[in-house]
């Protein structure tokens, strides 16, 4: 069979793509649709590394054996993402090794939820319940991303997300069936992450005016992620006794979630690196990063 | 025989917090992967000598007094870069695999085929020390993390083994950092390993 | 050097290429793939092979359609409804 052309123009590149069509490595790429593209994906693989950071501290604080080895099969899983999604902007053209300069000196983003301080074990369990899932539901999204190497890369992504959901709700259900003061571990982290999860879908452009939608980057825009999170999450919280805290969240007769206006300046704010946690956290890689330079020298000289 | 096994779990369990404090800051991103394993594996093996005595492997891993661990002054040091890290993974391996040989030979079934287990998972182990070995081995960093940590290493092994150990890593023996005394970084780790579970009352679920 | 990795999840499955590492020989290749690639049981084998040994084919030439050799190349519900009505018509 005659091999699928992928034209050359970018009309009819972009109208291949919103027909369902998908792209290689080697194929004509818009100029347009390269750069948004890597943007994307690099932000990806950032935010997969630097989430790393404020889950690892509660490695070596884990109450037991088992989240021990729960919670550093977790993180691990998320490095062995970066890594998978790193390569994937190499091969576009971005090597990981100016991806993590352009990360330490400030010049690339990452996921807004990973610039805040977790303080107890109870965001422990709130990251990997609520922040996970918010995250997997984008990811789910991204199954159908028009640039192939991406879409399969989900594909391995979303399968180890499976027991991170798990263990999520496992850490939340023993706090909140023990203690009195093990239930509010939790419910003082869900009051504090609440404000950053309304805001990480992003503020509900319309999908024809979002240029990744456009492109069949993602296939979701950012109302409809966050919808689905409420929808499926809101539930969660309440059964067991937790609350939430916006007085205006609620869902309407037509299915659709009202609530708040999420704070866009602070979004804007802390993913432009002015987090609470952004430049110690900066700080740490950067200092792992020089340390070990030598070792990369040796490792990646081949 | 109890105390030959708390020594081989506390140390487990001790150097594989250590290890695990790699998880996500390792040089190659890749290798992070990798030696979250052996991380993993090393609190698995201490789990499972754990529960050959004692029924509640999480009291005993974690609410002793600092006094009554078992684990040697090597694995308390905190190794935050990487030649020395990666230095005493290979010198652990080669010590460790000494030990485990010889209580694979034990008279109780129980413990010989435990020692089995960790035995087979080990070997991915040495095969990843070596491969860094042979990378390393002939930089300074490497050569200077070893020369450090050498008296160490002999002393996580009883007398009667540490020639074996001198054989293999080509090292004549030294005064060695005995299992006497532990370190004031074991402090610091048990104050960190315990802060969560110490905020509950004893037998509260996590 | 790029190491490309492909799996087998099961036994009788055909190894798919599941993605590639950076590694400086052959044996931190395995052992990085081994990882990403095998630590939750997800693959029962892996084939590894240096990005630059392996050739990519992906442009032909089919000038002139000869369909004759493919599925798509017959066209036989029009025959087969009238082979059909014409054996009904006999058995009448």
């Amino acid at each position: 069979m005659a091999a699928v052309e992928i034209p050359r123009d970018e009309q009819a590149f972009l109208e291949y793509v919103q027909a369902g069509g998908q792209v290689e490595t080697t194929d004509w790429l818009p100029e347009d649709y390269r750069r948004k593209l890597i943007k994307f994906i690099e932000m990806h693989g950032n935010s997969e590394l630097m989430g790393v950071l404020p889950e690892r501290e509660w490695i070596l604080r884990a109450p037991t054996l088992q989240r021990k080895l729960a919670l550093t099969a977790k993180v691990q899983d998320e490095v062995g993402h970066a890594q998978l999604i790193y390569r994937v902007v190499e091969d576009l053209g971005k090597p990981r090794e100016q991806c993590l300069a352009d990360l330490v000196d400030g010049k690339a983003k990452f996921h807004n939820v990973f610039h805040y301080p977790t303080k107890t074990w109870g965001d422990v369990g709130v990251i990997a319940w609520l922040v996970d899932a918010a995250a997997i539901i984008s990811q789910k999204a991204l199954l159908k991303c028009s640039y192939a190497p991406y879409a399969r890369i989900m594909k391995k992504i979303c399968w180890e997300e499976s027991f991170h959901i798990l263990h999520g709700r496992d850490v939340i259900l023993a706090l909140v069936t023990g203690t009195p003061e093990q239930f509010e571990l939790v419910q003082e982290a869900v009051n504090r992450w609440w404000g950053p999860l309304m805001q990480f879908h992003g503020n509900p452009i319309p999908k024809e005016e979002d240029p990744m939608f456009q492109w069949r980057i993602k296939s979701q825009g950012n109302e409809e992620a966050r919808q689905q999170f409420l929808e499926g999450y809101v539930p969660q919280i309440l059964e067991l006794g937790l609350t939430v805290p916006d007085p205006k969240l609620r869902r309407g007769d037509d299915g659709v979630w009202q609530y708040s206006e999420p704070d866009w300046d602070e979004l804007m704010h802390v993913v432009t690196g002015h987090g609470p946690q952004t430049e110690e956290r900066l700080a740490l890689r950067r200092r792992f990063l020089e340390q070990e330079q030598w070792v990369r020298d040796i490792v990646l000289v081949a | 025989m109890n105390e030959l096994l708390l020594a081989l779990a506390d140390d487990e369990l001790v150097v594989g917090w250590r290890d695990s404090e790699w998880t996500g800051i390792a040089p190659v991103l890749e290798e992070d992967v990798a030696f979250s394993s052996i991380a993993q594996n090393e609190i698995g093996h201490a789990r499972a000598v754990y529960e050959l005595l004692t029924d509640d492997a999480d009291a005993l891993a974690f609410d002793r007094a600092l006094d009554e661990y078992r684990c040697a002054p090597f694995v308390e040091l905190r190794l935050l870069d990487w030649a020395h890290a990666i230095a005493r993974r290979w010198l652990y391996e080669v010590a460790d695999e000494i030990r485990i040989a010889g209580l694979m030979q034990d008279g109780d079934p129980k413990v010989a085929g435990l020692a089995a287990k960790i035995n087979r998972e080990e070997a991915y182990h040495r095969i990843h020390a070596e491969m860094w070995r042979d990378l390393l081995g002939e930089t300074p960093q490497f050569r200077a993390a070893v020369e450090e940590l050498w008296p160490y290493a002999l002393g996580m092994l009883p007398v009667e083994q540490r020639e074996a150990l001198a054989a293999r890593v080509g090292r004549a023996q030294v005064d060695a950092v005995e299992r006497a005394t532990h370190t004031d970084e074991l402090a610091e780790l048990w104050n960190e390993m315990t802060i969560v579970r110490r905020s509950a009352p004893a037998g509260a679920q996590w | 050097m790029i190491w490309e990795i492909f799996r087998q999840e099961r036994k009788g499955q055909p190894f798919e290429h599941a993605g590639s590492v950076n590694a400086p020989d052959a044996e931190f290749a395995e052992a990085w793939a081994r990882e990403q690639y095998g630590r939750r049981g997800e693959s029962v084998a892996l084939w590894l092979a240096p990005r630059e040994e392996i050739r990519v084919v992906d442009d032909w030439a089919d000038e002139f359609e000869l369909k004759y050799r493919r599925v798509d190349g017959y066209s036989i519900k029009a025959r087969l409804k009238e082979a059909r009505e014409r054996a009904a018509a006999r058995a009448r």
